[in-house]
């Protein structure tokens, strides 16, 4: 083989193999996920029958609890976009004002993050108890014991009660980038608004918040993705109860896949969930170069 | 220069097929490592799949006897909690990795379908030798759970499949002191008695009734009884068969004694999202006066709080004069995979372990009570008191029609919704009957399907 013929492929040779890594485990699952799509099979049995669309369409028309638990995990992404991330902003520019013992609040407000969703869930199932419960408690100490309930056995506050878990267990993961992306920003900036006058407010109106565009978007997205996909927080805590109100897509699709053995129905599901989660990332990137 | 030059080396032909053929063969490798697990060249100890935390150690004693009697090594590998063990032996079965031994949890029709794959032994055969002496030493319903009949709905070919360990069913505790509180000295054995005793734990401040209603199927177990008990197991195999509808009054009538416990206040506050572990605590502590759970409760309440006094009751009757029953039969049972070359091995072990000695020390070790009959003859009283009622189980598995899974979430998820005052028991009812209806549509056109020859292979 000529020189020149060689040094051309040789590049192509270089990312051959990430790509067979690549085509053995994203392409081939999905478009395995894709095909059992089309079939009703429970998971064992040798024969799959083909249906064609039809789990799609029901999906799409008939999966009434589907489309409540979409609607569930998107009221749950909603509060963590807002009050997690507001929160996570909030505590990074505290810190990022070199306070006494910046690192210990750092570690402190990491570390709900690096606990498993199961641990958190049982602590807060602890606080949650309609019987003994500690927040009961304390409401009952202050007072204010016609508020205690089982708060998540309660149709009215059982979302928000796993929400308020969920933003609990999230908002370090925020605070750690927000505090990386504000120490990113140059101090001679904040100098020059200073000696021009402009108070607290306009200085992180004018100055932090533009700067911090880029973050927030990935701050966003990753609150987006990982919220819609909330599941071992459910699992720990209400497994999807009572009734269907803290139902979210992933606990439906485990539940068609392992609890009613319908693989196919199951694929389907997954399926129309990536999308619609591919539409929203592409949305918000779409989003982030018209802001940049 | 010196990096220039080792940057145009490293695009020379023989370190670049070396770099590609090494990671080639760990792509390649790696592939391999997905695919089906070769045999075990040599023969390894027997494997038992299980999902049973609380028998872990027995298992593993038994094991090491059966080691000291016979020189074949058992090993038995727990994986818990149940959820993940499903997944687990799914996961085996698709990839061709089952072990010698091991359980299928699920409905009959999981069990239908491991059976059709091929993953199962029959055991009709081994059970019938010697003048069917492997079969003659179980509780008839354990083995019944295991079996199938010529008229299954699923095509499996009639027999048993499975070795029952155990046997178990579901009824009331009660804890004595607490009732003796209440100015009781039995247990109410009628549904109004019941709700009475729910009223003045209510006015005392104590918890009621505690059961694991999270786990829908605990609320399924609660049902079932009652279903039956009201109308007749004919009338509800005819619901499943879709003779009679949901919306029928007894139905109606079945899902309003729901709506009866809940404005009684003997249910504890928030059952509807408590596990069955944080029930065990709650009565084990002496908290609740009522728990409705299994045999196994017996092992729990005793590790927990050896102190405790309780009693065991059928749950109580709305209408006395039909018989009450309890959901229940085999606790426990292992297969044998078909697919693996030490069959006989496997099925010698089951036997040996379903033996009385066996039994006995199980029974003892882990407050079951044995599949065995013989062990079972002088249990303490509370497993006796469980053993006594065991010709009054039903289990799902024994019923000539199974309910679609669906159906069933939707029925017990509908429970759900009463105990928590959103729907009224006529509404649950024509939500599980439009589920039921879907269902039958969604099975039509998959009859369909098949008779026009989509199923593949």
């Amino acid at each position: 083989m000529p020189s020149i013929e060689r040094r051309a492929i040789a590049p192509y040779l270089f990312f051959l193999p990430a790509l067979l890594l690549f085509l053995a485990f994203s392409v081939y699952p999905f478009y395995l996920l894709t095909h059992t799509s089309l079939f009703e099979w429970d998971g064992i049995s040798p024969a799959k029958t083909f249906i064609g669309l039809s789990n799609y369409w029901n999906v799409l028309a008939h999966d009434r609890v589907f489309w409540t638990s979409f609607s569930q995990a998107g009221t749950i992404t909603l509060l963590a976009l807002v009050l997690q991330n507001a929160l996570a902003l909030l505590l990074a520019i505290a810190v990022n004002r070199r306070l006494a013992g910046g690192t210990l609040y750092r570690t402190v407000f990491f570390l709900p993050p690096i606990l498993s969703e199961i641990v958190v869930g049982l602590i807060w199932f602890w606080i949650y108890d309609g019987n003994f419960g500690i927040l009961n408690e304390a409401l009952s100490h202050l007072g204010l014991a016609r508020f205690a309930r089982a708060w998540l056995a309660d149709p009215n506050t059982a979302l928000t009660a796993v929400a308020i878990i969920h933003m609990w267990k999230g908002f370090g993961w925020g605070f750690v980038i927000f505090l990386a992306g504000l120490q990113t920003i140059p101090e001679q900036l904040y100098e020059a608004a200073r000696v021009d006058g402009a108070s607290a407010w306009l200085r992180f109106r004018h100055i932090t918040l533009p700067l911090l565009v880029p973050v927030c978007v990935v701050v966003s997205i990753l609150t987006i993705l990982g919220t819609m996909q909330i599941f071992a927080l459910i699992i720990a805590t209400t497994g999807g109860g009572p009734g269907y109100h803290t139902e979210v897509p992933i606990t439906r699709i485990f539940h068609s896949m392992l609890g009613t053995s319908r693989f196919g129905y199951a694929c389907a599901q997954g399926i129309v969930f990536g999308l619609i989660l591919l539409v929203f990332s592409l949305a918000q990137m779409r989003f982030q170069r018209r802001v940049s | 220069m010196t990096r220039i030059k080792s940057v145009r080396h490293l695009t020379q032909r023989g370190t670049c097929l070396t770099l590609l053929a090494l990671a080639g063969s760990a792509v390649l490798l790696g592939i391999a490592g997905c695919g089906k697990p070769k045999a075990a060249q040599q023969p390894g100890p027997l494997r038992v799949w299980h999902w049973m935390t609380d028998r872990e150690a027995a298992f593993d004693e038994l094991a090491r006897r059966y080691q000291q009697e016979t020189g074949t090594r058992v090993r038995f590998e727990l994986y818990a909690p149940s959820d993940i063990y499903v997944q687990k032996v799914r996961a085996a079965a698709q990839t061709g990795g089952l072990p010698e031994i091991y359980g299928v949890l699920g409905e009959l029709r999981d069990l239908a379908s491991f059976i059709n794959a091929g993953h199962v032994l029959p055991l009709e055969e081994a059970m019938s030798r010697n003048g069917n002496a492997w079969r003659s030493v179980f509780f008839p319903k354990a083995l019944a759970v295991n079996t199938f009949t010529r008229e299954n709905a699923y095509g499996v070919a009639p027999g048993v499949y499975g070795v029952p360990v155990d046997v178990m069913n579901v009824q009331l505790f009660y804890n004595k002191r607490l009732l003796a509180t209440l100015g009781l000295d039995q247990p109410p054995d009628t549904w109004e008695a019941f709700l009475d005793v729910g009223r003045r734990a209510a006015a005392q401040r104590l918890i009621g009734f505690v059961s694991g209603w999270a786990e829908l199927w605990l609320i399924d177990c609660f049902a079932t009884d009652y279903a039956i008990h009201e109308m007749g197991m004919k009338q509800v195999e005819a619901t499943y068969r879709g003779k009679v509808p949901y919306t029928d009054p007894d139905w109606v009538r079945v899902l309003g004694r729901f709506a009866e416990l809940r404005d009684s206040g003997v249910l504890a506050e928030g059952i509807v999202a408590m596990g069955n572990k944080r029930a065990e605590q709650l009565f084990a502590n002496g908290q609740a006066v009522f728990a409705f759970n299994g045999t196994w409760g017996v092992n729990v309440y005793q590790s927990m709080n050896p102190a405790l006094e309780y009693g065991v009751v059928m749950p109580p009757r709305t209408d006395p004069n039909r018989p009450m029953v309890t959901w229940g039969g085999a606790g426990s049972s292992f297969f044998v995979n078909a697919k693996s070359p030490r069959r006989e091995e496997a099925i010698a072990f089951l036997t040996w372990l379903t033996a009385e000695p066996q039994q006995r020390y199980l029974t003892e070790a882990t407050q079951n009570i044995p599949a065995n009959r013989s062990a079972a003859a002088d249990l303490p009283a509370p497993l006796a008191a469980f053993a006594d009622d065991m010709d009054d189980t039903v289990h799902p598995r024994l019923f000539s029609v199974q309910e679609e899974s669906t159906v069933i979430e939707a029925f017990d998820k509908g429970i759900q919704s009463i105990l928590i005052g959103e729907r009224t028991p006529e509404e649950v009812a024509a939500r599980v009957q439009e589920t039921k209806r879907l269902e039958a549509s969604r099975r039509a056109t998959r009859a369909a399907r098949q008779e026009g020859g989509h199923a593949i292979d």
